[in-house]
């Protein structure tokens, strides 16, 4: 797929949610994008993503396939320092502690290294480059901070770490309504991603309509939030009484919400909606993955493949049958003289 | 037979810039040179597999059967139900491009489909178009395409030009691992009577006599008995290898690669391992046995499908129980390991005949092997070692720089780092490592692993070997490194001419042969009998003019 | 090997991690904020902008007033309909607004805003001795 192909569909798909919600308020379908795809939104996540999980676990491990990354466990007084331990794990504490490295602080991606050849010599060279992980790791927690703000939305009383979290984002007293750095940072961050997407040729090369879609989905997203809380002010105390009448399974649309909180709220409901059908299921799918969840002891215990196949193999009779001749002119012991 | 282009201008040629033209829109040149021969219709046969006819990819027509549309989409349907590996990889990949510069066939060609991830894409256009409604719907979009015959040919390229080293499932963010993909694309390709014939001869071999060669009881007796009169002539001691061979009732059954004992300088390897045996068994009462049938440690089936494996496999265990041992000692193997470590147990085990592996000699219990009952002789040795009952002289390995390459399997898939290196720092005085990037977890492959080590395919192999040997040019040229040790008898048999290729003056060596050459006999240790010469028949250090003079 | 049992937990833990806002909020009754206004500012019937401007922008207004009058030494405002008033919340706001308990916090408290204004100022009578 050429580049322009990929982008611009994912661009313009992303314009052109936008453009529904506006047609959309134009006709004042405000119960349309204020209650009814909000929850279709959320089921199709549900759904999808409990469909997704399932149908991976329907799938069996036959075989044990860790990808070991240190010693393993042997002699005794082979030293394990504690990275062996972690990621060549012989138990399930270990694997543990090997998934939530993974999980929360991307082990794997902090590996990463970037080749370069000299072509005189020819000598290559290798060296950590953790641009990727800083951005990555950036983008997913901050928006993990955005999220978890918004319960102050859905929520009433208002839990303590919602409240907390939110007066350490808004530390700086900058401005009013104050400036929160989590929806900065996460702009900031999925625009790296983008721009890496699209300076490295590598992975500008290899990329897909799907890889774009998200990162202008979630760049539309913080835009448009940044911009409400910022700028285009709307009724905060009327969107949270739609937040909550739609949590408390009690949908009632107040009037007089600004546009762009729709859009937001749009954007924000396509992204949920397409999340189990996309490749952002690697959400759920890291802790299924079995070259990181399964412990390298598979000497130690046997692991169970449930459809280990009956197979065709050639026995020693057969060997000997074939070669008995042979064998005993060699001088080499028999079954049947 | 290829050209093969000088070494300056296979590097000149390496471009990382991709093409303008899309990837779903290229097709591979099959330029001689970048990919092996065919399978043969005689090695189909004797495993029974699909579609017996000579295969050769050069030509236009494959031979496929009519509806081999039906029976690669039915394979890969019945396998994303059987691989949870396989499922979960085609759908959780993000892009992100962490694994595209860690292949080392991409590193050493730039071809944009080596990179691990657009690889996997070829299967995952596939898997999208067919399998997912996204892609069903939106097509080209989605990422998705039509299985043609083009882009069939496409996949089998590239799936004969991974080495399943896993090398980038260690980057990849979620692990995903390219050799799974590749183990899966390769058994879609054998539905289809796709295979190398660099897999599917020595897969047929195996199957029959035992090893990958194809070599013959008798055939087994006569090489053992040279390599034992070679190693009586350097070192005096006479091992009675016929007396070891299929012999019932000892307590250890010693499983080789072919490749150990078929061309050098994995032979010096064997020698080695002789000698250290025999001195086990005439010092301690060790009692080992070697099997004609299971003769070969190595698997292809491996590189072929899972049920080839396990069918190639079956012999370790029969054989063991056939003979009575306790338990079962591996050699120096690579992907042998892997298949032990990883599959063994749990395809042809429980292996419930055996016994815990214990080493009669120091007491060690090989805890950790409880259940397959099988060690690496480099735990095995490093036990020994550690415990005092190996007399070794180190300085007998003084003529050698050593420097160490984990292979892809005892590292990625088993972890087995430390045990080698002990032992060579025991046997040898001067040994230093490669780049930290290039080794242990890091290390690169050889670029002839899984089953790519064929002549007709050496611009591919010496193009993946660039990553490898490059380090090993960094340590010769540093610290005058002069051999490559490693464990894996597709090394032993892929560096030489890689190492004379890219860095001319560097040998390859098995640890089993430093071992053999450090190892104080009886005699030597009572002043009988003087050492002057390795297992290679080169002079030690100290001897080189009395050698002159003989 | 499946692992069923490993796996059908994590979704639980899943889907209960992710579901929260809509079990949190069971059995508690939502109460939508009606701030009260005191007759005084009834009886003004118009604030220094109108109510809707007031509603989403007071927060920016208020920081122009203390920028305005603390840093730039300016004192008066011209609101709506050419109508001038006195840049201060003491003096100005509270007038009418003297009710913060029913008026400000009622809102604020909704919303989880907590401003800043009495950290300097002085918070009316009213509140210190609030029901």
């Amino acid at each position: 797929m050429s580049f322009n192909l990929a982008f611009y569909s994912a661009f313009f798909a992303v314009l052109g949610l936008v453009g529904i919600v506006l047609l959309g308020l134009g006709a004042h379908l405000y119960v349309i994008f204020g209650v009814v795809v909000p929850y279709v939104a959320v089921l199709l996540f549900f759904v999808g993503m409990i469909y997704r999980v399932v149908r991976w676990g329907r799938c069996p491990v036959p075989f044990r396939i860790p990808t070991v990354c240190g010693q393993q466990q042997s002699l005794p007084w082979i030293k394990r320092t504690l990275g062996d331990k972690i990621e060549s794990p012989f138990t399930t504490r270990w694997v543990i502690v090997r998934m939530l490295l993974e999980v929360l602080c991307f082990r794997s991606l902090f590996r990463n290294l970037s080749v370069s050849l000299d072509k005189e010599g020819p000598k290559l060279s290798y060296f950590s480059n953790k641009w990727l992980w800083l951005w990555a790791i950036t983008f997913h927690y901050s928006f993990l901070v955005v999220l978890l703000r918004h319960l102050r939305f859905f929520t009433q009383p208002v839990p303590g770490f919602v409240h907390f979290l939110d007066s350490i984002d808004s530390f700086f007293e900058i401005g009013l309504p104050q400036i929160q750095i989590s929806g900065i940072i996460l702009l900031i961050a999925v625009t790296f991603l983008l721009i890496r997407r699209i300076t490295n040729p590598q992975v500008r090369y290899i990329s897909l309509p799907s890889d774009y879609f998200p990162l202008f989905l979630i760049i539309g997203i913080a835009f448009s939030g940044i911009l409400m809380r910022y700028w285009y002010k709307v009724d905060v105390v009327a969107v949270k009484e739609l937040a909550l009448s739609l949590v408390h399974l009690n949908p009632q649309v107040p009037k007089g919400i600004g546009w762009i909180f729709y859009v937001h709220l749009f954007l924000v409901c396509v992204l949920f909606a397409y999340f189990p059908f996309s490749k952002l299921v690697h959400m759920a799918g890291i802790f299924l993955s079995p070259t990181r969840n399964l412990p390298n002891n598979s000497r130690y215990v046997r692991h169970i493949n449930p459809w280990n196949p009956v197979v065709k193999v050639h026995t020693y009779e057969e060997y000997e049958e074939e070669f008995r001749e042979k064998m005993k002119e060699a001088g080499l012991p028999l079954e049947k003289e | 037979m290829a050209e093969l282009p000088k070494p300056k201008e296979l590097v000149d040629s390496i471009d990382y810039t991709p093409p303008a033209k899309p990837w779903m829109e290229t097709r591979p040149e099959f330029k001689p040179g970048t990919y092996g021969y065919g399978v043969k219709a005689k090695n189909l046969k004797i495993m029974g597999f699909p579609n017996q006819r000579d295969f050769f990819p050069s030509e236009e027509d494959w031979k496929l059967p009519e509806n081999w549309k039906e029976i690669f989409l039915e394979g890969m349907e019945d396998r994303l139900n059987r691989f949870r590996s396989f499922r979960l990889f085609m759908d959780i990949c993000v892009r992100c491009g962490a694994c595209a510069d860690k292949c080392h066939y991409f590193i050493g060609g730039g071809d944009p489909k080596n990179m691990p991830v657009l690889r996997a894409e070829l299967l995952r256009s596939i898997y999208k178009k067919y399998f997912t409604w996204p892609g069903k719907i939106l097509g080209k979009l989605a990422g998705a395409r039509e299985l043609t015959y083009d882009v069939f040919k496409e996949i089998w390229y590239y799936m004969y030009q991974c080495s399943e080293c896993r090398r980038c499932s260690v980057f990849c963010p979620y692990g995903i691992d390219t050799c799974e993909i590749t183990m899966m694309g390769r058994e879609l390709m054998n539905l289809l009577g796709c295979n190398l014939n660099w897999i599917g001869e020595p897969v047929a071999n195996c199957y029959r006599t035992g090893n990958h060669l194809g070599i013959e009881p008798q055939g087994i007796v006569s090489i053992f008995e040279f390599l034992c009169d070679e190693l009586a002539d350097i070192t005096g001691v006479k091992v009675d290898i016929k007396a070891h061979l299929n012999r019932k009732g000892a307590d250890i059954l010693f499983i080789v690669p072919s490749g150990s004992y078929f061309a050098d300088p994995g032979t010096y390897t064997m020698e080695g391992e002789f000698l250290f045996l025999d001195y086990l068994e005439k010092k301690y009462g060790l009692k080992w046995t070697m099997s004609t049938y299971a003769s070969e440690g190595g698997n292809f089936g491996l590189f072929t499908s899972n049920e080839a494996m396990k069918r190639l496999n079956a012999k370790m265990y029969a054989e063991a129980k056939r003979l009575g041992v306790k338990w079962i000692l591996g050699g120096e193997c690579g992907h042998m390991w892997r298949v032990i470590h990883q599959y063994m147990a749990t395809m042809n085990g429980p292996a419930d005949f055996l016994e815990v592996p214990r080493n009669p000699i120091t007491g060690t219990v090989f805890e950790h092997a409880k259940e397959t009952k099988m060690v690496h002789i480099c735990e095995f040795t490093a036990d020994l070692i550690r415990h005092g009952k190996l007399p070794l002289d180190p300085s007998r390995n003084d003529h050698w720089v050593v420097t160490y390459h984990d292979s892809c399997n005892p590292s990625r898939g088993m972890g087995l780092l430390e045990e080698p290196r002990y032992i060579i720092k025991n046997v040898c005085n001067n040994f230093y490592e490669m780049p930290e990037n290039t080794i242990r977890e890091k290390t690169f492959c050889c670029g002839s692993g899984a089953g790519l080590g064929s002549e007709e395919n050496i611009i591919t192999r010496m193009r993946g070997g660039l990553p490898r040997a490059n380090a090993v040019k960094y340590v010769h040229e540093k610290y005058g490194v002069n051999v490559l040790c490693c464990i894996c008898a597709i090394d032993r048999a892929s560096f030489p001419p890689l190492l004379s290729y890219w860095v001319p003056g560097v040998d390859c060596c098995g640890i089993h042969e430093l071992v053999g050459n450090a190892l104080v006999l009886p005699e030597e240790e009572r002043g009988i009998r003087q050492r002057k010469m390795d297992l290679r028949g080169n002079p030690l250090k100290g001897f080189e003019d009395e050698m002159e003079e003989e | 090997m499946y692992d069923g049992g490993k796996i059908i937990t994590g979704l639980i833990i899943g889907v209960i991690l992710l579901s929260f806002p809509f079990w949190y909020n069971l059995g508690k009754a939502a109460k939508f904020p009606e701030p009260k206004l005191t007759p005084k500012a009834k009886q003004a019937g118009q604030c220094v902008e109108t109510k809707v401007y007031m509603k989403a922008h007071h927060m920016q207004l208020l920081n122009k007033w203390r920028d305005d009058v603390v840093r730039k030494g300016y004192r008066l405002y011209v609101g709506l309909n050419g109508k001038m008033f006195k840049m201060s919340l003491q003096n100005e706001c509270l007038k009418c607004h003297s009710n913060k308990q029913e008026f400000c916090d009622k809102c604020h408290n909704f919303v989880d805003v907590k401003p800043y204004c009495w950290e300097c100022h002085i918070e009316p009578k009213e509140a210190k001795g609030g029901k």
